[in-house]
């Protein structure tokens, strides 16, 4: 099992190395703009000069070579020229992340603490009123837009907490908004597949037998379905937490959270090119090891998936 | 048999399904009584009932299917007092009974344990539930169970996943579990079917050997009758939701009297004669959506007689312990001789 994550964690690196590279790559081909703040004011000698001193008119292996070995040995992305001119990239993003990651972890953690026990709930009383009450609260959060939804949270719950339309990440009083409207939609997909992988779960001879021998339903529900109806699940679980980088771009700007919503589209609107590259190695990470995790938690869970011998299953 | 305790009594059962509002007759009118200690074997084809009947002894039924008339009364329990299974309703009076009093082995090991869970633990929950013991010495208990079934060094195996076990290792571990609820009655729904023919015998044996071991009263539902052969004591045969005859292995083996017994009988390859095309039953078994009129089997009995298709047979005993309805044994029916196959059969066995 060992081998086989050192073989993972040795490919993933690889592929992330790729990936940065291809990205690299391909931003030099946008038009040199992005890398002055007053582009049209200056002439082409200054252009020239300003490309020159940020090594821009070495040949590309030079400049991958350069770009890698400045971010392995300082961890230096290049500074942002346009989102804000001459700060640090890796600074801007160290002020961003906090707070998005830990609006959406504590969204994701709600999701779950609600999530998973109406799932449960649901599926052990399938079709009576609890299964009925929950198909009718997941059908809403998910078929109504979730712009909708969150606006009247907005409205009302301001109101209600007697809390102030933006956002104070001091108090906590106005943590509790965001964070609902964030975890809602992720309460619908958990209470959702947890019942309906339950209820496949129910069906199976395995079942049968617990009940033969003598468990009671709520002992079959938790003993024995309820793990095995996480399987399919629990894969989505480090993804779901590490894609909080993202933020998440309509809730951050409702209430003016100073997170990482909607930051890459910016950047990308705006020609900044170093910060496009910067976080654009941020999600590959995530999303790589968000992969690694969710297999390594499968295993975990499952004794019947091995690592060693079905290699690559996914 | 000369113990004659009767363990569980069924009088007249009837089992109906709701099908999307049409009702099937599952179960018509079974009477049976099960004796202490004894292995009944229960053959019949397909959708013959076999499996729905005896689920009834669990409460086991799908949602959709009651008993609609008739009583089942169960006598195996330890304080002496009689128990009417088909008045029991709620979950609650029946976990007394599943498990601690009756237990099922099922058909496929491959699906009927929890792959998640050690097989251990899922013998270990077994010991908690119906004996009492908890923590070491229901771990030592389970233990014990596996040594019984004949599991080579249970320690280890103990701490291992349904997975690393073969098909017939799997059903050994159900069986364990079985045990392990200490039941009187014992129901094996097909347990040798979906294994190869050696481990089959294996496994049968495994069977005969905890009967004695631990007092056993087992119900055998099979549809090969080589099985049936090896270790019942009193051989049932259903047909469309009935028994039409019953009797030791002996009797149901080699004086067959029920034309569908014939006709069963002859369908086994092992009595056909090589070079012969193996015998079939004609037609298809009656529909139990509409209700059946006279004999189930008479559309299928090239020997039926003008009354089977008026009037359902009552049994008619051929000795005190074998009994079949049809109008055949009536004695004012014609003489019918059985099929050439059962005469050999009655002469020399197979």
């Amino acid at each position: 099992m060992l081998k086989y994550l050192a073989k993972r964690i040795g490919r993933s690196i690889v592929t992330l190395f790729i990936v940065v590279t291809i990205v690299f790559c391909l931003l030099r081909l946008m038009p040199v703009e992005g890398y002055f703040a007053n582009y049209e004011k200056m002439s082409e000698v200054q252009i020239q000069a300003g490309l020159q001193s940020m090594g821009l008119l070495d040949p590309l292996p030079v400049q991958v070579f350069n770009f890698w070995k400045g971010l392995l040995t300082e961890g230096d992305l290049g500074v942002s020229h346009v989102y804000r001119q001459n700060v640090p990239v890796k600074d801007i993003l160290m002020q961003k992340l906090p707070i998005s990651v830990q609006m959406g972890a504590l969204g994701l953690c709600v999701a779950l603490l609600f999530g998973l026990p109406l799932g449960m709930l649901m599926a052990r009383f399938k079709g009576r009123w609890p299964d009925k009450v929950g198909t009718a609260l997941i059908v809403l959060i998910q078929a109504v837009p979730a712009a909708v939804y969150y606006l009247y949270i907005q409205m009302y719950g301001t109101s209600l907490l007697n809390v102030g339309l933006l956002f104070n990440e001091r108090k906590w009083q106005y943590w509790i908004l965001p964070v609902l409207s964030m975890s809602l939609v992720n309460i619908a997909f958990y209470a959702m597949w947890l019942r309906r992988y339950m209820v496949d779960e129910s069906n199976k001879d395995y079942v049968r037998l617990a009940r033969a021998k003598g468990v009671s339903e709520n002992g079959i529900a938790f003993k024995h379905i309820f793990r095995n109806a996480m399987v399919p699940l629990i894969q989505y679980i480090p993804s779901g937490f590490l894609n909080t980088v993202v933020g998440s771009i309509y809730i951050e700007s409702l209430y003016s959270i100073p997170g990482m919503g909607g930051l890459l589209v910016t950047c990308v609107q705006k020609h900044d090119n170093t910060m496009v590259q910067g976080i654009v190695l941020l999600y590959a990470c995530v999303g790589i090891v968000g992969l690694i995790l969710g297999d390594l938690l499968m295993v975990l869970v499952d004794p019947r998936i091995s690592f060693g011998k079905k290699e690559g299953g996914r | 048999m000369e113990n004659k305790d009767v363990i569980l009594r069924a009088q007249n059962v009837n089992v109906k399904f709701d099908l999307r509002g049409k009702m099937l007759h599952a179960i018509r009118g079974i009477d049976l009584e099960i004796y202490k200690g004894e292995v009944l074997a229960i053959v019949g084809e397909s959708g013959s009932g076999k499996s729905v009947f005896t689920k009834t002894f669990m409460g086991l039924l799908d949602a959709n299917g009651k008993i609609t008339d008739g009583t089942i009364d169960y006598f195996g329990k330890d304080d002496g007092t009689p128990l009417r299974l088909s008045d029991l309703k709620k979950e609650k009076d029946w976990l007394k009974v599943r498990g601690h009093e009756v237990a099922m082995i099922m058909q496929d090991p491959m699906t009927s344990l929890n792959p998640l869970k050690t097989v251990g633990d899922q013998i270990y929950e077994a010991v908690v539930l119906h004996q009492g013991l908890r923590g070491k010495e229901a771990k030592a208990k389970a233990v014990e169970y596996l040594r019984d079934v004949g599991i080579q060094e249970p320690e280890r195996r103990y701490k291992q996943y349904p997975h690393e076990f073969s098909g017939g290792m799997r059903q050994r571990v159900v069986i364990a579990i079985a045990l392990a609820c200490s039941p009187k009655i014992l129901i094996c729904d097909e347990p040798t079917t979906a294994l190869d023919v050696t481990i089959q015998a294996q496994i049968l044996n495994l069977l005969k050997e905890m009967r004695v071991k631990y007092n056993l009263t087992i119900v055998l539902i099979t549809h090969d009758l080589g099985v049936v052969a090896n270790v019942a004591d009193r051989v049932a045969v259903m047909y469309a939701g009935d028994i039409v005859e019953i009797g030791t292995a002996e009797e149901v083996y080699y004086d067959p009297r029920h034309p569908y017994t014939w006709a069963l009988l002859s369908s086994m390859p092992q009595v056909g004669v090589k070079g012969e095309d193996l015998f079939n039953i004609h037609g298809t078994p009656p529909n139990l959506f509409q209700p059946i009129q006279g004999d189930a089997f008479a559309p299928r009995n090239p020997n039926a007689l003008k009354i089977d298709f008026v009037k359902r047979p009552p049994y008619f005993e051929a000795s005190p312990t074998h009994k079949a309805k049809t109008w055949l044994m009536d004695p004012r029916a014609p003489k019918v001789d059985p099929p050439a196959v059962v005469e050999k059969l009655r002469k020399g066995g197979l």
